[in-house]
């Protein structure tokens, strides 16, 4: 047997510090957050239980109507009708709206959030070589290591759940918004400049018509991410169709967590078609002016 | 020059690129040379000692090629960019030390600009490109599509207001942008290689607009071109920038015939004199009579002095030319600022022609005079 590293550092010490610095934080702030975030929990909570009361067949005309005007393909309207029917034929329609509503809530969290960070990224070079990096440790931490303060922070539940799948999600709107806002041809910002008009009036009727599909590839990118956390986010309590899978691999039900599954890459590719369609739209719309 | 014929005032103006503005610019007044500045500081300079005035009302060219500084130097006028020292006086008031309020109204009112990749707004219409500017300055909507429409107007692009810039071809869409900078009526234009990104014939056409407009609407203009001919054709005085320093400044003959440096003088080598001179530079003030005067005893008279004579009857002007035989013929007229190698076609198919200045006929050229004003120009370059 090879020789171990050497013990340089005991560890012991600094990890007790670290862990009791963050139940000091959860015994004495944990309430304040979780009331911090009471309206998160409300906006899921409501959607949810929107969802769950809307008819099914309004849900499905209401879901193709976007479709249809999103990508103007009866092809794909009726794919994503045959989807959803197929969805709640299996018996897994109030799984299927729980999830929606926690992906929804994810993503309308993250754009809100994302959207405004990618902005001052674009504009403040300093924010940005911060920021950066940040965003690499988001994407490449694995997920599991930070449900756990999280967990910590609000015990089992929605919150954490939903909080997780914003922090998962959040990446490529803000890199997106970022990115798009900086390929804004100079010249046009120049211009529009010369002209005597205000970084905000630059902002709003310049650069973010201009980045928006770039912005939307981000939204595209976030909404799928915040589908692909479902099943973890089921561990700590957010139901849904993961949490189908997550008694399939418990009970060591195949099929179970097999139909589940099926049901989750559905709505993936439908929202994925609503998306992708919007973006192509804006992009279409800037490249021939129509 | 008179004070208040001064419409910018450019003082002592340098830019630095770099860490180290402050210490590159002590290097440049104690006498340094740009490379020395690089190698000392690390800085580039991009402007060196800029000083000279503009006049109300004319077109002035600054004219240099790529890396000389000049799209640089007309991004000051705007405070585009910020120099590292020195001031600009727009009627007699420094633009720099305007605070960012001021600096927002003197963009909208007082100052507009065209780009030389138009920098249209692609996701609006041709009109809404061309209110934004009267749309920042606060007017409201009604208004500014009237001063829009009559600007795309004047540009000749009525019809077209309801298109986007990509569905036009880029002589039009820099059309637009010029509507878009008369649009602002401020007085004066900015003009950053305005017409470099497009086909020859339709910068031609261009350049013929933008003189019909200037005409009319004599508005101070600042004009950058790498294009000497450009330069020469629509400048009433030009000024030569080499390595973000001023060359020269003078009327095109200045350029051409008096060239302050060698630089200068291998610029305008090329320079096809044809283009570049005008019948007013050849023609001969010759007598005007009407018909009633011009009896032969006159005619003969005046002859002996003059090379030929004009004969009017109002509407339509004849030339009597010395050694002609019999009575006034209607001969071909070119303007006094037409080039003269417009006139020879012109002087190929007849002995003589006339030159008018405003539209009235007031002397004539001939083969002889055209060639004699070349080969006068021609002994200097």
């Amino acid at each position: 047997m090879a020789d171990n590293f050497p013990e340089i550092i005991d560890t012991r010490g600094l990890r007790f510090a670290i862990d009791d610095g963050f139940s000091w934080i959860v015994a004495n702030y944990g309430d304040m957050f979780e009331r911090l975030l009471m309206p998160l929990l409300k906006l899921l909570g409501g959607m949810e239980t929107f969802l769950q009361w809307l008819p099914w067949y309004v849900t499905i005309a209401a879901i193709a109507a976007l479709t249809y005007s999103a990508s103007r393909s009866l092809k794909a309207t009726g794919g994503a009708v045959l989807m959803l029917v197929f969805i709640g034929a299996l018996g897994l329609w109030n799984d299927a709206m729980a999830t929606i509503a926690l992906m929804l809530a994810a993503t309308v969290v993250a754009v809100v959030v994302g959207i405004p960070l990618g902005v001052a990224m674009a504009r403040w070079d300093g924010l940005r070589s911060l920021a950066l990096p940040l965003l690499d440790i988001m994407q490449t931490l694995p997920i599991f290591v930070y449900l756990i303060p999280f967990v910590m922070l609000f015990g089992p539940g929605k919150i954490p759940a939903i909080l997780a799948t914003v922090f998962f999600a959040i990446p490529p709107v803000i890199r997106l918004t970022d990115l798009g806002i900086r390929q804004v041809d100079g010249e046009v910002v120049e211009a529009i400049t010369a002209f005597g008009a205000t970084p905000r009036q630059k902002l709003f009727k310049v650069q973010i018509p201009l980045a928006l599909p770039t912005i939307m590839a981000g939204i595209n990118q976030t909404t799928m991410m915040a589908l692909s956390m479902v099943v973890i986010a089921s561990m700590i309590g957010a139901g849904g169709l993961g949490y189908q899978v997550l008694q399939g691999i418990q009970r060591l039900e195949v099929s179970r967590g097999l139909i589940a599954g099926i049901a989750i890459v559905f709505l993936a590719v439908i929202f994925d078609r609503i998306a992708q369609s919007y973006g192509r739209r804006a992009q279409k719309h800037l490249a021939s002016g129509e | 020059m008179i004070a208040s014929d001064v419409k910018i005032q450019v003082d002592k103006v340098y830019k630095i690129f770099g860490n180290r503005p402050d210490d590159a610019l002590a290097e440049l007044r104690a006498g340094a040379q740009k490379a020395e500045v690089l190698q000392k500081t690390g800085c580039i300079v991009g402007l060196n000692d800029i000083d000279f005035s503009i006049r109300r009302g004319e077109t002035f060219v600054i004219m240099g090629l790529s890396g000389s500084g000049k799209s640089t130097l007309i991004r000051h006028f705007n405070r585009l960019i910020e120099p590292t020292a020195g001031r600009i006086l727009v009627d007699g008031r420094n633009i720099m030390e305007m605070n960012a309020k001021e600096l927002l109204a003197f963009r909208r009112n007082g100052i507009s600009m065209v780009f030389q990749r138009f920098g249209l707004l692609p996701h609006q219409t041709v009109l809404e490109n061309a209110i934004c500017g009267p749309i920042l300055q606060g007017v409201n909507r009604r208004e500014a599509v009237a001063l829009g429409m009559e600007q795309l107007e004047l540009v000749g692009l009525k019809g077209f207001e309801n298109r986007f810039p990509r569905q036009l071809s880029g002589g039009m869409q820099q059309r637009v942008g010029l509507a878009r900078a008369l649009a602002t009526q401020a007085d004066v234009l900015l003009m950053d290689e305005a017409f470099s990104a497009l086909d020859p014939l339709i910068k031609s056409d261009m350049q013929e607009q933008l003189k019909d407009i200037q005409a009319r609407l004599k508005k101070t203009i600042i004009f950058i071109t790498h294009d000497l001919d450009e330069a020469l054709h629509l400048g009433d005085r030009i000024a030569i920038l080499k390595d973000g320093e001023l060359r020269q400044v003078g009327t095109g003959e200045d350029i051409l015939f008096r060239p302050a440096d060698d630089y200068v003088e291998r610029f305008v080598r090329k320079v096809d004199l044809s283009r570049a001179m005008v019948a007013h530079e050849a023609f001969e003030k010759i007598p005007v009579l009407t018909e009633m005067e011009a009896t032969s005893e006159r005619s003969s008279a005046l002859l002996r002095e003059h090379p030929g004579v004009i004969v009017t009857n109002g509407t339509a002007s004849c030339l009597l030319a010395r050694g002609a035989s019999g009575s006034a013929m209607p001969v071909a007229s070119v303007d006094a600022g037409a080039a003269i190698g417009h006139c020879f076609p012109l002087l190929a198919a007849e002995d003589a022609i006339l030159v008018t200045e405003d539209g009235a006929a007031t002397g004539m050229l001939t083969r002889e005079m055209a060639f004699k004003a070349l080969a006068r120009s021609a002994r200097v370059a």
